[in-house]
């Protein structure tokens, strides 16, 4: 918000780097860890049922005999998955609507202004149960519903950015010499608003994380077999005094993929 | 005048958006529609073919699907929103049913955020980059990763379920609102605090700030004077932009407490695919959006006059 008493910038930028290490370690155990301790995520022997960690299970099995390592693993594979998938298509769609918005004006940043206001005015949780009933399967149904919802936020940046680059003496200087619209975008609006755009694909990327995560813990989201973070927790929530560490596994590492996410956005405030 | 302009367009826009998301709802769903709210309205033992047909041609389900969409629309915008397929009630006698619980469930978090967050934010923007800043930076940059799900989850497991202090579901005594509107709140609090944080740090940094404590005032009067108001711009406006996240939170809040509000009722249709229903409850909830934030528009204007003109 104010750039005058921020956090110094080293402290920021060990931030940001914090958050990124964290963010990459999460990760890596999803895409090693089961390369390290191979296992099925989805093999059930029910008289390990809550049974504690072993060497070919290293956190345990849940009130299933389900190993929930490996289950963690697949479950840290698919959010990020359709999160990522989300938040490219919101970023493009939004990066292509807001430059021409700011580029066009008049009629087509009035209609696109007032198309993104109105979903702004929309809890994107409900947009995206809404998208979820209309499109068949639930990653679909996630992917579309989340891009639908991100976008504004990335459209809104780009247009505010662009159209303050586009009235610079640099753009119109570009425009005089003859310049096309490819080159004066490539020069002098995508360097104003890369990092911007990195920040805000940060921030979409925890919330789409938490979106999914929140919608599978109250039973709407992903259906029951499939391993997703909130409904591992659900699952976990009647077993907490037996077997504690199945339950914090979930929460343990939903935390510290939101908190890198955050970190790795930097200290602004949203 | 310019800005209710721009909300009644958002507010029309909005109608549309949940109409045509709705009525794509309605057409995908497996299954002949004409059915569906045929039996929705006589009831699942009356419904025959000629009911269905009935509905069928009172609608225009049959046919192309713009003029369908066109009195769906219609119907909207007439505010008829038709009855619940799952109860048979009338959805504006559900939504005013649900409505109660939940606004005293959001008036009750956003209470406890703005006494907690604010106040916070405004010690620490007295004095950027002292203890309680750092101290608060990092708790709410913490509180900000933790889903709200998230935040019951641990304050069921820790108040109710280990201590026993708390009960974990139920409505009707106060006691109740406590870890629900905690759970809320401490998500809106780490928020509001950042803006009050930075709003303060900002205004304290101004000229006419100093020159307050030049003149002789004390840093009390200061801040009550020539603080406070300036701080409360920034923290408003925000504090509309959060009623998105607020409804959010309450429809999962609900649902994990078992509240018995209108994201309760929400999650339910939606998992019943209670068309109606979800349109209404939809409606109502971005109507509610553009009301709160034209009210607060009129009420920044007033708080700081520069910003009308």
């Amino acid at each position: 918000m104010t750039d005058a008493v921020m956090i110094p910038r080293a402290t920021d930028h060990a931030v940001r780097w914090t958050g990124t290490l964290l963010v990459a370690a999460v990760l890596a155990f999803a895409l090693l860890g089961p390369l390290a301790v191979p296992g099925d995520p989805f093999a059930q022997s029910l008289l390990k049922a809550l049974a504690g960690p072993e060497a070919g299970a290293p956190l345990g099995y849940d009130h299933l005999g389900r190993s929930i390592f490996h289950r963690l693993a697949h479950a840290l594979r698919l959010s990020p998955a359709i999160a990522l998938a989300a938040v490219l298509t919101a970023g493009l769609a939004g990066l292509i609507l807001g430059t021409l918005a700011a580029a066009r004006g008049g009629w087509t940043d009035r209609v696109l202004v007032t198309l993104a206001d109105a979903l702004l005015a929309l809890p994107g949780l409900l947009l995206v149960l809404i998208v979820l009933g209309i499109v068949p399967g639930t990653a679909l149904g996630f992917w579309a519903g989340l891009s639908l919802v991100l976008w504004v936020e990335f459209f809104r940046l780009t247009r505010a950015a662009t159209r303050d680059t586009l009235a610079s003496p640099a753009v119109q200087a570009s425009r005089l010499l003859g310049f096309g619209p490819a080159y004066v975008f490539r020069t002098h609006i995508w360097p104003e608003i890369a990092l911007m755009m990195l920040t805000t694909a940060a921030f979409g990327t925890a919330t789409a994380i938490m979106a999914i995560a929140a919608l599978g813990f109250v039973h709407v989201g992903m259906r029951a077999p499939t391993p997703e973070l909130g409904l591992m927790m659900v699952e976990l929530l009647p077993y907490w005094r037996e077997a504690p560490l199945a339950l914090l596994s979930p929460v343990i590492a939903t935390f510290a993929l939101l908190l890198g996410l955050t970190l790795s956005a930097g200290s602004r405030t949203p | 005048m310019k800005t209710l302009v721009t909300r009644g367009i958002q507010a029309l826009m909005v109608a549309v958006l949940i109409g045509a998301a709705t009525f794509a709802m309605m057409r995908s769903l497996p299954g002949d529609a004409a059915y569906r709210i045929a039996a929705g309205r006589y009831g699942y033992d009356n419904v025959d073919s000629a009911a269905a047909d009935a509905v069928r041609d009172e609608l225009g389900l049959g046919g192309p699907a713009l003029p369908a969409f066109l009195t769906w629309l219609g119907d909207l915008l007439r505010l008829d929103f038709g009855t619940s397929l799952v109860t048979g009630q009338p959805v504006i006698a559900e939504i005013g049913h649900q409505l109660g619980a939940s606004l005293a469930l959001a008036a009750v978090a956003v209470l406890l955020s703005l006494l907690i967050g604010p106040p916070l934010g405004i010690i620490a923007g007295l004095r950027p980059g002292g203890a309680l800043d750092r101290v608060l930076l990092v708790v709410s940059t913490g509180l900000k990763a933790v889903p709200q799900f998230l935040m019951a989850l641990i304050l069921i497991l820790v108040l109710s379920v280990q201590f026993r202090l708390l009960p974990a579901a139920g409505h009707g005594e106060a006691r109740h609102f406590i870890l629900p509107a905690l759970a809320l709140a401490l998500g809106l609090a780490a928020v509001n605090a950042r803006i009050a944080r930075d709003a303060m740090a900002r205004i304290g940094a101004m000229p006419f700030y100093s020159f307050a404590r030049w003149k002789g005032l004390s840093p009390r009067q200061t801040l009550l004077r020539h603080g406070l108001r300036n701080v409360s711009v920034p923290l408003l406006t925000y504090l509309g932009l959060q009623f998105v996240t607020l409804v959010e939170g309450v429809v999962v809040v609900e649902a994990v407490f078992g509240w018995p509000g209108i994201g309760h009722a929400l999650v339910h249709a939606i998992f019943s695919r209670d068309v109606p229903m979800v349109q209404g409850t939809a409606l109502f909830l971005g109507l509610s959006f553009v009301l709160i934030n034209a009210v607060i528009d009129l009420v920044t204007a007033r708080i700081d006059p520069r910003r009308a003109a």
